[in-house]
């Protein structure tokens, strides 16, 4: 199918090899979440995700579930995490940032104030896991008005959805790679090539693959395989291991550690 | 009309609906269509109702409760004897119509989330009987005070898995079953305990407890004036008012107070909870102003949930049924007061039930009458009774 223009406003102009990483805004607090930003667009990340942490992420392995539990008992909340967003402008971050985030606090904060924040913060795409199809429509029409992306997921479970959903997809098309929460796999499922190919059928947008990548021979695969990958789990742990090395060093040095990791994860 | 409910989206009003990650979307709409076919197969019916005459006990008894009656000198006081049900709760009721059709569907492997161990119990008793595999996922709170349950769930050959997110109890071990579910949709059925969760479990749950209240309107002999239960997630509420829905019988819901609903301690959801999303359905649930949930108490395993069934969200918000709340300190005195009045030692969750009709029962004339729904039996609250008896006395 003829790909058709990604917008997210104009900044992203690629349509392949997209790189995307997963933060979690606040983990462990804001002005680290900053530079590891940072660092991640220097490492050619071309869209940043930043996800507002839950109490109840039902789609999030435990790596996920724990960072989320470091950045809410250090304050962080959806309304924050938006207002984090010019900051990161005003600090360097150029490429375009999807929020990441749970239904209810959307619902808390209300429909029509939180896409007004989105838009006042310069957010340009949203991605809400456990809003399907189905209950999205007041979302997706408000977002459509701000030109705001509302990312959809389609799952190796989707089937006769995949064109349904695929056919309205805007700004990329999340692919969850297998069954099961966010964390790392050890190898991909067979089936999960396919199942990308099935997708890239229906799709005009780009089709970007997540759940599991977490080493560079899966990162090379996808490279080949799909327009773009995701990587979540494996991004928070190496700022895991960068906090460690800053314990006994300084946070230059943790900050180095965190950039030759992932420039090592993703090379091409 | 309330009993219409739900429409094809899912949805009691504004309530209910699915909220799920898209991995769970195509196995809902497979339980869906599965469910569908199943109510409408008279084999598959008589199946079900033969396993609840034969297997599980039913028709319960509706006792007379004739000493608490005089006592209270008020109204006449009936007791539908869910705690006479086999396992000790009305919770079997739907797990042999959920097994049912995971045997239907051709998924031997069944998950299952539990609080105070009555659905887990529930659970690993049906998969015994139907040859299934059983995990059932348990908060390690929850575990530490229903040591009793845990060990009946593993005698009839489950897997108990401990969860030891969040505070440990109800909410979790839910979390965390939607998670295992996730990863294993293919060929696990997930066995929901109570009339939570996305589109279609709040209707599958109802219908399989409905029993409940059909059994009731058949068995009374004088008009009903008032109907009590307990809610924690709501099904035997939603059990036995749902018969009762287009009757004029007034119906009320008894929630968890806790140490009190102007304390933070307490799981009384309606009465101070706000609509939100939780487990997949769009309800009242207990959170902060970010949208974070906030975790419950009640010294009942059983209603120590933040959210409530969407049904139940809907009955408040329309009134048709009314919601109280008894505290912890309220629902012991009532196991107390049941025990020596009538000789039955009811759980503590239905002795909140009971607490509020007690309170309300005096007030009302001799020619009323009330059921209160004994939805279990008090065996596995033994060692938190001694623990609370032996400090105050069993004077």
């Amino acid at each position: 199918m003829m790909k058709q223009q990604t917008l997210f406003q104009g900044k992203l102009t690629k349509q392949k090899d997209l790189f995307i990483p997963f933060i979690v805004a606040g983990d462990p607090h804001p002005d680290k979440t900053i530079q590891y930003a940072l660092r991640l667009q220097e490492a050619g990340a071309d869209v940043l995700e930043l996800g507002v942490p839950y109490s109840d992420p039902l789609a999030d392995g435990p790596v996920i579930q724990k960072a989320a539990r470091r950045a809410l008992d250090a304050g962080m909340s959806l309304r924050k995490a938006v207002e984090m967003v010019p900051e990161l402008r005003k600090a360097g971050l150029n490429i375009p940032v999807v929020i990441f985030t749970y239904y209810n606090p959307v619902l808390q904060y209300g429909h029509e104030a939180f896409i007004d924040a989105l838009e006042e913060n310069g957010v340009e795409g949203l991605l809400i896991p456990d809003l399907p199809l189905e209950e999205s429509e007041d979302l997706n029409e408000r977002t459509k008005e701000k030109d705001i992306e509302l990312i959809s997921l389609v799952a190796p479970t989707s089937e006769e959805r995949i064109k349904r959903i695929a056919e309205q997809a805007r700004g990329f098309l999340y692919c969850v790679s297998s069954l099961g929460v966010t964390g790392e796999r050890k190898e991909m499922a067979p089936e999960t090539l396919s199942f990308i190919e099935k997708v890239k059928e229906h799709s005009s947008v780009p089709v970007a693959v997540g759940f599991g990548i977490s080493s560079n021979d899966q990162v090379q695969l996808m490279r080949k395989h799909a327009d773009g990958f995701i990587i979540g789990s494996k991004i928070v742990k190496l700022i895991e291991s960068s906090l460690e090395v800053e314990k006994s060093g300084d946070e230059q040095e943790g900050l180095r550690h965190f950039s030759d990791e992932v420039n090592e994860l993703v090379q091409a | 009309m309330l009993t219409s409910m739900p429409n094809h989206k899912g949805r009691y009003g504004d309530f209910g609906g699915k909220y799920v990650p898209e991995t769970l979307m195509a196995p809902l709409e497979e339980l869906e269509s599965a469910l569908d076919e199943a109510m409408q197969d008279e084999d598959f019916l008589k199946q079900y109702n033969e396993e609840l005459k034969e297997y599980a006990g039913r028709p319960t008894p509706l006792t007379y409760a004739d000493k608490l009656t005089k006592e209270l000198g008020g109204a006449e006081i009936y007791l539908k004897r869910e705690d006479l049900l086999h396992t000790g709760a009305h919770k079997l009721n739907n797990a042999i119509g959920q097994a049912l059709l995971a045997k239907r569907m051709g998924k031997d492997k069944i998950i299952a989330e539990t609080g105070a161990g009555q659905h887990g119990v529930a659970s690993a008793t049906v998969a015994a009987k139907l040859g299934l595999s059983c995990k059932v996922f348990m908060g390690e709170e929850d575990i530490r005070r229903q040591e009793l349950n845990v060990f009946r769930m593993k005698l009839l050959g489950a897997e108990v898995i401990s969860v030891s997110s969040g505070n440990g109890t109800l909410k979790d071990a839910t979390n965390e079953a939607i998670r295992y579910w996730v990863a294993n949709c293919e060929d696990h059925f997930y066995l929901i305990g109570s009339v939570v969760g996305p589109h279609p479990y709040p209707r599958m749950v109802r219908n399989f407890q409905r029993i409940i209240g059909d059994e009731t309107k058949e068995q009374m002999t004088r008009d009903i004036d008032r109907i009590y239960a307990c809610v924690g997630g709501g099904s035997n509420a939603i059990g036995m008012f749902y018969p009762f829905l287009e009757d004029e019988v007034e119906l009320v819901g008894i929630e968890a107070a806790g140490k009190g609903v102007d304390t933070p301690e307490h799981a009384a959801t309606l009465t101070k909870g706000t609509p939100g999303v939780i487990h997949g359905s769009l309800t009242y649930l207990m959170q902060d102003e970010n949208g974070q949930i906030v975790e419950p108490y009640s010294i009942s395993a059983g209603l120590d949930y933040p959210g409530i069934g969407p049904e139940h969200a809907n009955l408040f918000k329309t009134k048709r049924v009314r919601y109280e709340s008894i505290t912890d300190d309220e629902a012991l005195d009532a196991v107390k007061r049941m025990s020596r009045a009538e000789g039955i030692i009811p759980a503590i969750e239905s002795a909140h039930a009971i607490a509020q009709a007690i309170k309300e029962a005096k007030e009302m004339s001799k020619d009323q009458a009330i059921v209160i729904n004994v939805s279990g039996r008090g065996d596995k609250d033994m060692a938190t009774l001694m623990e609370h008896f032996t400090e105050e006395g069993l004077q």
